[in-house]
């Protein structure tokens, strides 16, 4: 795949590429035609900014791309670039991620739509390179957006999707797409390119209206405020959160109608649950492993979905409780930790937790932490956690969280 | 329940920070000494580090510690039994840089409460500068000129013991004055700190200030916003360019005039207020070009005239003016409104200049902040005159 087939993908028909997830949201970048692009390189998310950087170099896509001298400038400089009215992207991946935590609590609240990647990476110490779920997680309170992928596809058709929500009026909230690292960002598969004209049609322009920094539109943003203020502040802030649930439906809606591609429920994806007596819950590629575990254990007769939560925030806590509450056992696989938390699972299990709270029927629910680092989540350990899910349906005592494939 | 005490402490910052938790630490050791539990704080929303900036710090004791829960439940008190004001000029009005609008001194003062100030002023000045009250109240006067005492350095010039003597003579069931001394002395401090306390104790006088007595003026104030009604993102409307000004005698217009801020306004803020002879006035634009807070308007013949809503009373003006007395700081005590100076010299160009003559006569004392080095020492003579020997 060179960029110039990614040129001739645009001409009215829809076109496949050979390409990373990263490198399918450099493309969807292009199609957006975002106007101001930050970098700063770090594994993983570097891919997404060489792609975009080859694209302009090939006079494929035009915008302001600034490399900036570190992630928190990156994001400082998308933030106020997103105030004039300009559409953005950016993003990073582990402490890189962490570096720029200070823009990251501020942008929720000035209701900056910015879309960015997360290339997921494992936080430091020690220096690895692999997915792990923390970075992104870690601004799971403050107001923003966040998705997992599992495909190129879904990332490009993710990124759309993710300009088309945060950019909506209704919301002006910040939107995380999270891209494992590795599995993700470094591995290519064909993806389906879809024409510039369809995306025009599904993307409106970014339209800032009243909150547009401007000499014609004279206002101040961000000033100082206390005790007197701030709860009306955030209480706007989750206001914006509350609505965009119906706005990321309506999105996904008019992605199938206009681009012809159909998610089915926006929030999460049910593999082979109809009649699954157990599901394991988890969130971004390990998907892959997982649904070839299942077609295995399924010939062996033992009954097992998956369901793959895609939109973290906001979490669809309603209908989940509403599906997941119908198995025998649930087995919630965490990419992961929360150190000293409830039962000390993982993040995802604690929220699955407690979405089934008020539920009629609770299942017993057990935690996995596993595939931290970017270790492989193989097979057997699907297999493994499944069994283990059984055993807790079936009414054997087992331990609330679980390390799955650590050496012991 | 037992009995809940409360007393709040009005000071400028950063000048008397230190002098005014020094006070309200040392009302709840002082009562702590006779058994009864007490707390001290500042209020959190105040900019204490800021010149000039009113403020509050606030002691609260209690006869028993369920007692001081009820008082603890609070932000801040709602209502104290005594005020004590350390700057008399805030006697106009309390504005925070917190969201309170202008807060009349004795506002939070419970009937038959009262109000301390450190003055050299007689009480029916300071009865006429403070807002209007329904229930009746009391005024103590300790004499002295605003402390410095609470700079980065505490400079002890024993205005905390004599406002503390006064405490311990109008609300003796807080502490007694001998529990007071006691304090002093085993504290190790100067043991002529307990004296001054006793003698304050001593000569303390108040006046009882009748119902709807003193100044008329409704305090400008305002609604905080839902979240419902509020501009989102963190955003607020700038404030609207300005206009020209029209001359009272002409009609003649020209110039400029700012817009300003609706609802943040700075009339007690300063302690100090330029006063302006336009007769002198070169136009030379220093003044309006160096003002940190734009207060100065242009007027249709191009001379400066301070405007009271956004001056803070830094002196900058006057630093930077050419030409000699031509802006002048005066005291604020010497002011009863905030009107303009150049519709009054227009209107009446000799009565000005009486006017301008005799503020700048009248009231030479020069209080808001640390000026120069050795401008403490200067004014010990005077604030030790102030205290008739203290």
């Amino acid at each position: 795949m060179t960029p110039t087939a990614v040129a001739e993908s645009t001409k009215g028909t829809e076109q496949t590429a050979l390409i990373t997830g990263s490198e399918a949201i450099a493309v969807a970048c292009k199609l957006a035609d975002v106007d101001v692009i930050t970098g700063y390189p770090i594994r993983p998310y570097d891919t997404v900014i060489q792609y975009i950087a080859q694209l302009i170099a090939d006079g494929e896509m035009d915008c302001e791309y600034i490399v900036a001298e570190g992630e928190h400038s990156q994001f400082e400089i998308v933030k106020h670039a997103s105030t004039v009215g300009a559409r953005v992207f950016c993003g990073s991946s582990g402490v890189g991620w962490m570096y720029a935590f200070e823009c990251l609590t501020v942008t929720p609240a000035l209701r900056v739509p910015m879309v960015v990647m997360v290339g997921n990476r494992a936080l430091d110490d020690p220096g690895a390179f692999g997915v792990e779920h923390n970075d992104a997680l870690a601004v799971r309170d403050l107001g923003w957006q966040l998705v997992w992928v599992d495909s190129a596809q879904e990332a490009l058709d993710t990124a759309l999707i993710a300009y088309r929500v945060a950019e909506d009026r209704r919301i002006f909230l910040p939107c995380a797409i999270s891209c494992d690292g590795a599995f993700l960002t470094h591995s290519q598969a064909h993806v389906k390119i879809p024409p510039q004209d369809q995306v025009n049609q599904f993307l409106p322009r970014y339209d800032r209206g009243d909150l547009l920094l401007h000499p014609d539109n004279p206002i101040s943003v961000a000033p100082q405020a206390n005790e007197d203020w701030l709860m009306e502040i955030r209480r706007q802030t989750a206001a914006a959160m509350d609505r965009s649930m119906g706005v990321i439906r309506e999105a996904y809606k008019d992605y199938e109608k206009i681009i012809g591609r159909s998610y089915g429920n926006p929030f999460f994806e049910e593999y082979m649950t109809d009649d699954a007596d157990i599901v394991l819950v988890g969130m971004g590629t390990l998907s892959t492993p997982v649904k070839v575990a299942i077609r295995k254990m399924r010939q062996e007769g033992k009954k097992v979905g998956l369901v793959r939560v895609r939109w973290f925030r906001p979490f669809a806590a309603e209908e989940l409780a509403k599906s997941l509450s119908r198995f025998k056992g649930i087995g919630v696989i965490d990419r992961d930790f929360s150190l000293g938390s409830p039962y000390a699972s993982g993040v995802l299990t604690t929220e699955v937790r407690t979405a089934l709270y008020p539920a009629a029927k609770h299942p017993p629910i057990i935690g996995f932490i596993c595939g931290l680092g970017g270790r492989e989540v193989t097979v057997p350990d699907v297999e493994k956690m499944s069994d283990i899910t059984f055993a807790a349906a079936a009414g054997k005592a087992q331990p609330a969280t679980q390390w799955i494939g650590v050496r012991e | 329940m037992g009995r809940l005490f409360a007393v709040e402490i009005v000071y400028r910052g950063i000048f008397q920070k230190t002098l005014a938790k020094h006070i309200s630490r040392a009302i709840v050791l002082a009562a702590h000494r006779e058994g009864k539990p007490g707390i001290s704080f500042g209020r959190y929303g105040d900019s204490p580090e800021r010149n000039g900036i009113p403020a509050k710090a606030f002691a609260i004791v209690a006869t028993d510690d369920i007692t001081l829960e009820e008082g603890m439940a609070k932000y801040e008190p709602k209502e104290v039994d005594i005020t004590i004001n350390l700057d008399d000029t805030m006697c106009k009005g309390v504005e925070s840089w917190a969201w309170y609008g202008l807060q009349p001194i004795n506002r939070l003062l419970k009937a038959n409460g009262t109000l301390i100030v450190t003055s050299r002023e007689e009480p029916e000045k300071l009865i006429a500068m403070c807002h209007r009250k329904e229930a009746p109240y009391k005024l103590a006067i300790v004499k002295g000129i605003p402390s410095f005492s609470g700079l980065w350095v505490f400079k002890d010039d024993h205005t905390d013991v004599r406002v503390l003597g006064a405490v311990a003579r109008v609300l003796p069931e807080l502490f007694s004055i001998e529990s007071l001394k006691q304090m002093i002395l085993d504290d190790g401090e100067n043991p002529l700190k307990a004296t001054s306390a006793q003698r304050s104790y001593e000569r303390l006088t108040t006046v009882t200030v009748k119902p709807n007595q003193g100044n008329p003026e409704k305090p400008y104030e305002f609604e905080l916003l839902k979240w419902t009604e509020m501009r989102d993102g963190i955003t607020i409307p700038a404030i609207t360019p300005g206009h020209a000004m029209k001359d009272p005698v002409t009609g003649q217009t020209g110039g400029f005039q700012p817009e300003r801020n609706a609802t943040f306004k700075k009339f007690s803020t300063r302690t100090m207020r330029p006063v302006v002879n336009f007769d002198t006035c070169i136009k030379c634009t220093l003044c309006w070009l160096q003002c940190p807070d734009s207060c100065f308007d242009v007027t249709p013949e191009g001379l400066y005239d301070a405007n009271m809503v956004s001056c803070c009373g830094c002196g900058v003006c006057e630093a930077v003016c050419p030409v000699p007395n031509c802006v002048t700081m005066v005291n604020e005590i010497g002011f009863s409104d905030n009107a303009g100076q150049w519709e009054m010299w227009r209107k009446d160009k000799e009565g000005y200049g009486t006017w301008l003559k005799d503020k700048i006569e009248s009231h030479p004392v020069r209080s808001h902040g640390f000026r120069y080095r050795g401008q403490y020492e200067e004014q010990v003579p005077e604030a030790l005159a102030a205290a008739e020997g203290d």
